[in-house]
């Protein structure tokens, strides 16, 4: 049987062969494309989203980053989330009659309801933030496999969190356009002008507000408005995988007991 | 089903006799499930359920997801979404339909793999593996056809990319790469036939997968071994073989049941692994990403398509020689194409009278390379199509047609294969045997 076994295993081990390859080119030195591991409070799969950081990662969002960003996929009402933001309904309310939004029938402009979604921005030509943190890989190796994203997750936030802070002060202008030098973007630079410098924002409870900060906590917002569900799919993962443990070693038990008799054991 | 003699199903009541008499149903499924086994069969035996498993999966999942999905252009992307914030349990149907398509290729690897190794194709069973290669090739589509549907820029550009190999066959190929796409570039026309195609190949599907088992019912399985059953009489029968159900079912179902434990950790806990990150962006016809990568599954083939480029010496000698007819591009859709043909023809490109690998000592140096070759092509595919990476495609890809048809065929003829057991009882004892020898070594210094 172990010869058979090797038979699957040949995949596996190359996988593996590869994975231990991978440390040195990580960190290889391209002019972007840098992206730094940093620690969430979401990541592993126990790790669940931390609701003050949410908010003040909601906070920055409503400050900054929405004079150019929409989120058109999110719903007010979302965030009143338990697993989200956790506003209260009276917060998600006056929260939401800060926007203004096109009614779908009538076709004119509206105070937004929790109904609504974030809008649609398209006037700074800047992406929707909705997803970013999902269609963004922070991790790529080892020799472009993306197997390093089995321990260090697909990098989505640090990606977030490396442009944030990833900005080197030089800028260039071409073809009219100014462009910003930036360690983690592919390209090395980027048309975003600096977006947080730290001290940005005031946060009521006082958190601290410099760059670094800033940085984490609108990188934990994002990964919430790209995956909002984050936290039930890790527990019905959790259930799921104990159930189907116990039915292995149930079903385990019940082949050995079957096969005894035909391979002349007592069961 | 014929074949090897065994017990058949006789209706005892009256309602049983009844009905048996109008529809002989229940005869049928008892003759499937208690179908004799050989009882050899090792752990690459299982694969068979996780796939019958990974049909249902995807089409019980997939008929939901549709209730919630809107096969437009301007919708498809936001629809999407809607599954995975609005929908109740959404999310999860979504992950799981993407991850078990993952599933679903990864246990059809292993099986085509177990099949090549141990001669499965070999005489009777030809149309078994013939009928496989075709779900096989179903199953290609319908993965292709199911990640259009998303409509993320991966799902455009990837589609605009295979239908464009349909593009480069000559004199025809303009035509019917706009008869596929419904117009001259991939639009809402092409979601929609894509969305109805998706839908409907599962079926096709499902009938062949019972035509599949039908065939391999009537030949009895293969096994480790490649020896055949004895079918002088019942009582031979029953010294090689158990009945499928409850010794093979049970065990099958231990093996799905752990196989579905990794599986389910990956929906929960890294659900977008497998996926690429662009397909969170949606369909941009103006904006092609940097590379268009295909899904894990279909990388192997995809670097043998780009292995094939122009410098290369049999491109120059294929122009030279059909004056220009085929090009590099056309050359690679064939060769593309080819490499899944060999898999098909393999019962027809092996020589060798012995069945199972395990006692064909140069057959088991090719078949490694072969695995590893399709691992490393698996890597090319997800590379920059530069250099060092096509060459070692285009060595990678000449491997694959070498070893269908040139190895095969010569090892049949020089090969001089290991002493093969009489019997599938011989071999179980000795098994056996062995392992009971292990056993009690292991116990002795404990005593």
């Amino acid at each position: 049987m172990f010869k058979q076994l090797a038979f699957g295993a040949a995949a596996v081990l190359s996988m593996g062969l590869a994975t231990v390859a991978y440390a040195a080119e990580e960190g290889g030195g391209h002019s972007g494309g840098h992206v730094e591991d940093v620690r969430f409070p979401f990541e592993g799969p126990f790790g669940v989203y931390d609701q003050n950081q949410l908010q003040r990662g909601l906070q920055i969002y409503t400050e900054v980053c929405s004079a150019c960003h929409g989120l058109r996929y999110v719903a007010f009402r979302t965030l009143a989330d338990q697993d989200g933001p956790g506003l209260s309904e009276a917060e998600v309310r006056a929260y939401s009659a800060n926007y203004n939004v096109t009614d779908k029938e009538t076709e004119e402009d509206r105070v937004a309801i929790p109904s609504d979604h974030f809008p649609h921005v398209t006037s700074m030509n800047a992406p929707d933030l909705s997803l970013v943190a999902k269609s963004r890989a922070g991790f790529h190796g080892p020799y472009g496999t993306g197997l390093s994203q089995l321990f260090n997750g697909i990098g989505g936030p640090e990606y977030i969190y490396s442009l944030m802070t990833g900005y080197t002060g030089v800028q260039q202008e071409q073809a009219g356009r100014l462009y910003y030098e930036n360690t983690a973007f592919p390209s090395g630079w980027i048309s975003m002008p600096p977006p947080l410098s730290g001290e940005d924002v005031e946060f009521v409870d006082g958190s601290p507000n410099d760059l670094h900060n800033e940085a984490m906590d609108i990188a934990a917002f994002l990964m919430w408005t790209a995956e909002p569900k984050m936290m039930a799919r890790k527990q019905a993962g959790f259930v799921g995988v104990l159930f189907l443990v116990v039915l292995s070693v149930l079903l385990y038990w019940t082949n050995k007991r079957i096969w005894a008799g035909i391979k002349g054991k007592k069961a | 089903m014929s074949g090897i003699p065994h017990d058949h199903y006789e209706p005892k009541t009256g309602i049983e006799k009844w009905i048996h008499t109008r529809l002989p149903i229940v005869g049928l499924l008892y003759d499937t499930i208690m179908i004799p086994t050989p009882k050899n069969l090792n752990w690459m035996w299982i694969w068979g359920i996780v796939l019958a498993f990974c049909l249902a999966l995807q089409i019980a999942t997939g008929v939901v997801l549709v209730m919630h999905y809107t096969p437009h252009v301007d919708l498809a992307f936001a629809s999407v979404e809607h599954i995975m914030r609005d929908v109740n349990g959404g999310f999860m149907l979504r992950y799981l339909h993407a991850n078990g398509a993952s599933l679903f290729f990864f246990a059809v690897y292993i099986h085509i793999f177990r099949g090549l190794y141990y001669g499965s194709y070999k005489s009777p069973r030809e149309i078994t593996w013939i009928v496989g290669m075709l779900i096989y090739l179903l199953m290609m589509a319908t993965g292709f056809l199911g990640y259009v549907l998303p409509w993320g820029q991966m799902s455009f550009w990837g589609a605009t990319v295979i239908t464009g190999l349909f593009g480069a066959i000559p004199f025809v190929g303009d035509a019917l790469q706009t008869w596929l796409l419904g117009g001259p570039a991939v639009d809402n026309a092409t979601l929609n036939r894509f969305f109805s195609l998706h839908y409907l190949l599962p079926f096709v599907i499902a009938g062949l997968v019972i035509v599949h088992i039908w065939a391999f019912h009537n030949t009895g399985n293969n096994n480790p071994t490649g020896v055949d059953v004895r079918k002088g009489s019942k009582a031979e029968v029953e010294k090689d073989t158990v009945p499928f159900w409850p010794y093979y079912i049970i065990k099958d179902f231990f093996a799905l049941a752990v196989i579905l434990l990794i599986f389910w950790a990956v929906v929960g806990f890294m659900p977008n692994y497998l996926g690429h990150p662009d397909n969170y962006v949606e369909a941009n016809p103006l904006a092609t990403p940097a590379h268009i990568v295909p899904e894990w599954y279909f990388l192997p083939f995809y670097a043998m398509l780009r292995a094939i480029t122009d410098d290369l010496w049999i491109s120059q000698f294929a122009k030279f020689i059909t004056g220009g007819i085929i090009d590099a591009k056309f050359l690679g859709v064939l060769v593309m194409f080819g490499s899944i043909l060999m898999l098909a023809l393999v019962p027809w490109l092996d020589t060798s009278r012995v069945r199972s690998g395990r006692y064909r000592p140069m057959f088991r140096w090719w078949f490694w390379l072969l695995v590893v070759d399709f691992i490393m092509l698996m890597w090319l595919g997800a590379m920059p199509a530069e250099e060092p990476y096509t060459s070692l495609a285009a060595i990678g890809a000449a491997y694959w047609f070498g070893y269908f048809l040139i190895v095969l065929p010569v090892l049949g003829v020089i090969e001089k294969p290991d002493p093969i057991p009489a019997t599938i009882e011989e071999d179980f004892e000795a098994h056996l045997a062995k392992h009971k020898a292990a056993d009690s070594a292991q116990a002795t210094p404990a005593e």
